[in-house]
């Protein structure tokens, strides 16, 4: 047994979790695999050892859902800004519950306005495909006028290329916005504490797994929308009745609730203790996740947002969030917590733990 | 769709009360270790924390029933190299596409432009082959029993269909010569068995008895829900009290004795044994896979293209073999967490997520600590 090594169980988990929270620094892949798009630790390794690498600034390095800055002009303050871009690639182009249109619209619009920042104006980018039918960009396009007129926002600009045939699919849409800071607000991981509740807006997972049933590869009939909708409003609900006291907004969409959480406890250094009792998840989506090995907490959604909230603001932002239309289904699912840090543990129903972390494949590719 | 049939395996109000039978049963100061054979119990156990609720003296001892994790890397190399030719679209299961092979994955040979696309079933890849005639279209099909009868239901469509341009790279391996290689083991004692129950469906119980009748062991074939797995440790302590040595089965509700004669009639017609086939880190084993009967030749992809077909050691850092034979834990491997990680695995048992490296690092890793840390949940 001389070859047993010497590690022991502790040592060789805490070596694991210096590793986890060091900076990335180097890419190991030669070539970019679909793992890079899907938004776990393929996609942030990507992020960090090669587009901020190359492109680092202050505004970026924050690697916020979007880039909050003051504007000024001649020496005066301007207002303070918010900006982010969205691009859509999502097969099939037309799923239940919307398109491609209204994904690329609600896309940036949500990116915005988890900043607390109202969205104003979007530009859109077109990458269509010798051949597709005008009458589809029709629907798309019209979509996207029906989504900016729900979330208050402009198309001001635009552009439009056309590929040949059998490249972009039918079409991508790339999608960029400005909102304004109209609150005296700082949302950022820096704010929260432990003793934060985490609430999401509503059932997770319905999204990816609405599109994946729709590209009709499984032969599984399930009734489910997905639920692209924009969170400006019912963001704005939120902030009127607990604006002090929500520390951090974030839009679950590639790599779902758990990587957004995974990603907020390494920034802060702090646990995240998910209920799993508590979640809520829609009994179609639940079913569809059991046959095909899926967990809901990794699987985008379009239109939910996850508030991390002080904990005596709980309740009250709770309210507020039932109290909108698109959060009907709200719940309290988590709490932050100082140890162990770094990590997201979840509490199963059968009271076990385990451990969730960003996911290292991609389960559902092109789903948005 | 209702998931009232799933829950009600997840009660946390049974567990507790489980628990606690199981608890009383363990005699103090005796040490329990249970074999859970199948990869989909190891899944189920860290997916939902069932070793938070055992006592200390009840360990759970992973084994090598994880279909991705038994595939040597020469048959990776193998699919890489059909799976590289222009007219192949090559269909795979998830998991098999992050298996890393001598040069790189098969998601690797996608990026380099080999057409290879998962698939939940090998009838996805039989409608694949309809859609486009003028490809040919390989199955990678791996698996113990539990996967095999619809691999030789797919064959038997083909044929009848006449579709040719389909064929089936045959990995299917059997759990029974594996299980015997781990009793032959030195290395290891083990005091009793949770039985697969996916496997058991097909092959029914009885195939199973030697372990209780050469070994003396228990064995209790068992479903994968959280609470399927605590009543068959609580039914193979019961046994272990008792000094009964049985086969018992906890899956009823799925499992019948005789297995699916259907099942086993679909395998029989389309595959035989191999005399040998390798499995990764556990060597050779005879007679634990199948391959194509030669009547099926026109669909079989070793026969139709031409493979390297070249053993090729595991990396000398990988103990995937002594973590399949339960001989060490996922975290006692030398390499675990530092150069092999789930975003860049060395061995297989750290790409499946019914690998017990994988399962233990995206689920487990708080194990050792977490009994010092229990906080009530939140509110």
């Amino acid at each position: 047994m001389s070859d047993r090594p010497a590690r022991t169980e502790e040592e060789v988990l805490d070596a694991i979790e210096r590793r986890r929270r060091r900076p990335v620094r180097k890419l190991l892949d030669d070539r970019i695999t679909l793992s890079h798009g899907a938004g776990g630790k393929a996609s942030r390794t990507l992020v960090e050892a090669l587009f901020l690498a190359e492109l680092r600034n202050p505004l970026l390095e924050a690697l916020g859902d979007s880039a909050v800055f003051q504007a000024s002009s001649n020496g005066a303050a301007g207002p303070r800004l918010a900006f982010s871009t969205d691009s859509s690639v999502v097969k099939p182009l037309f799923f239940p519950g919307g398109n491609i249109g209204e994904l690329a619209v609600n896309g940036t619009v949500n990116d915005i306005a988890m900043s607390g920042a109202r969205p104003l104006v979007l530009s859109a980018g077109f990458i269509l495909e010798e051949g597709f039918p005008v009458a589809d960009l029709q629907r798309v396009v019209a979509s996207m006028a029906a989504a900016a007129r729900v979330a208050g926002v402009a198309v001001v600009t635009g552009d439009t290329k056309v590929v040949e045939r059998g490249k972009a699919d039918g079409m991508y849409i790339n999608t960029a916005g400005i909102g304004v800071m109209e609150r005296d607000l700082d949302l950022s991981p820096a704010a929260v504490r432990a003793g934060d509740r985490v609430l999401v807006s509503g059932t997770i997972g319905d999204h990816g797994t609405a599109v994946m049933i729709a590209r009709g590869d499984l032969e599984l009939e399930v009734d489910l929308e997905s639920d692209t909708a924009p969170l400006a409003e019912i963001t704005a609900v939120l902030l009127d009745a607990v604006g002090d006291d929500v520390r951090c907004l974030r839009d679950p969409t590639r790599g779902g609730l758990a990587t957004v959480l995974a990603e907020l406890a390494l920034e802060t250094e702090l646990s995240i203790m998910i209920d799993e009792p508590s979640l809520p998840i829609a009994p179609a989506v639940h079913g569809a996740c059991e046959i095909l090995g899926l967990y809901p907490l990794y699987i985008a959604n379009e239109g939910k947002l996850a508030a991390i909230v002080a904990p005596e603001a709980a309740e009250t932002a709770l309210a507020a969030l039932r109290s909108h239309p698109l959060g009907r289904d709200a719940a309290i699912v988590a709490e932050v917590r100082e140890e162990p840090p770094g990590l997201v543990l979840l509490r199963t129903g059968i009271g076990g733990s385990r451990v969730v972390d960003m996911l290292a494949g991609d389960p559902l590719p092109r789903i948005c | 769709m209702s998931m009232r049939f799933v829950d009600e395996y997840r009660s946390g109000e049974v567990a507790k009360r489980l628990a606690a039978e199981i608890e009383e049963l363990a005699e103090p100061g005796r040490h329990y270790k249970v074999m859970e054979v199948c990869g989909g119990h190891t899944h189920s156990i860290y997916q939902h924390g069932v070793e938070d609720l055992l006592p200390p003296e009840v360990e759970l001892v992973h084994g090598p029933g994880c279909p991705v994790c038994v595939i040597p890397m020469g048959r990776q190399d193998d699919a890489i190299a059909i799976a590289e030719r222009p007219e192949v679209i090559f269909t795979t299961f998830g998991d098999m596409m992050r298996v890393p092979a001598s040069n790189g994955s098969l998601l690797d040979a996608k990026s380099r432009g080999a057409d290879v696309r998962m698939v939940y079933s090998p009838l996805d890849a039989l409608k694949i082959a309809r859609d486009n005639p003028d490809r040919q279209v390989v199955f990678f099909a791996i698996g113990f029993e539990t996967t095999t009868p619809s691999t030789a239901i797919t064959l038997l469509r083909a044929r009848a269909e006449g579709i040719r341009n389909f064929s089936l790279f045959a990995n299917h391996v059997t759990i029974i010569p594996a299980i015997r290689a781990i009793l032959d083991s030195p290395d290891l004692r083990l005091d009793g068995f949770i039985g697969p129950g996916h496997v058991a469906t097909v092959i029914g119980t009885r195939p199973f008895r030697f372990i209780a009748r050469d070994w003396q062991r228990p064995v209790v074939v068992s479903g994968f829900e959280p609470l399927d797995v605590l009543q068959g440790v609580h039914m193979v302590l019961s046994q272990l009290r008792d000094g009964r040595y049985e086969i018992e089965n906890q899956y009823s509700r799925v499992v019948r004795d005789a297995g699916n004669p259907a099942a086993m009639k679909a395998i029989g017609e389309t595959m035989e044994l191999r005399t040998t086939f390798e499995w990764r880190g556990l060597g050779f084993i005879s007679q634990s896979a199948l391959k194509l009967r030669p009547e099926f030749a026109d669909w079989d992809a070793e026969v139709l293209y031409e493979v390297p077909g070249v053993r090729v050691a595991d990396p000398k850092a990988c103990q995937c073999g002594e973590v399949l034979k339960g001989v060490i834990k996922p975290w006692e491997c030398k390499v675990f967490g530092t150069a092999c990680t789930p975003e860049h695995p060395i061995g297989t048992c750290m790409v499946s997520s019914e690998g017990a490296c994988a399962a233990y690092y995206n689920y487990g890793r708080h194990a050792g600590r977490r009994r010092r840390e229990e906080a009530p949940v939140p509110a």
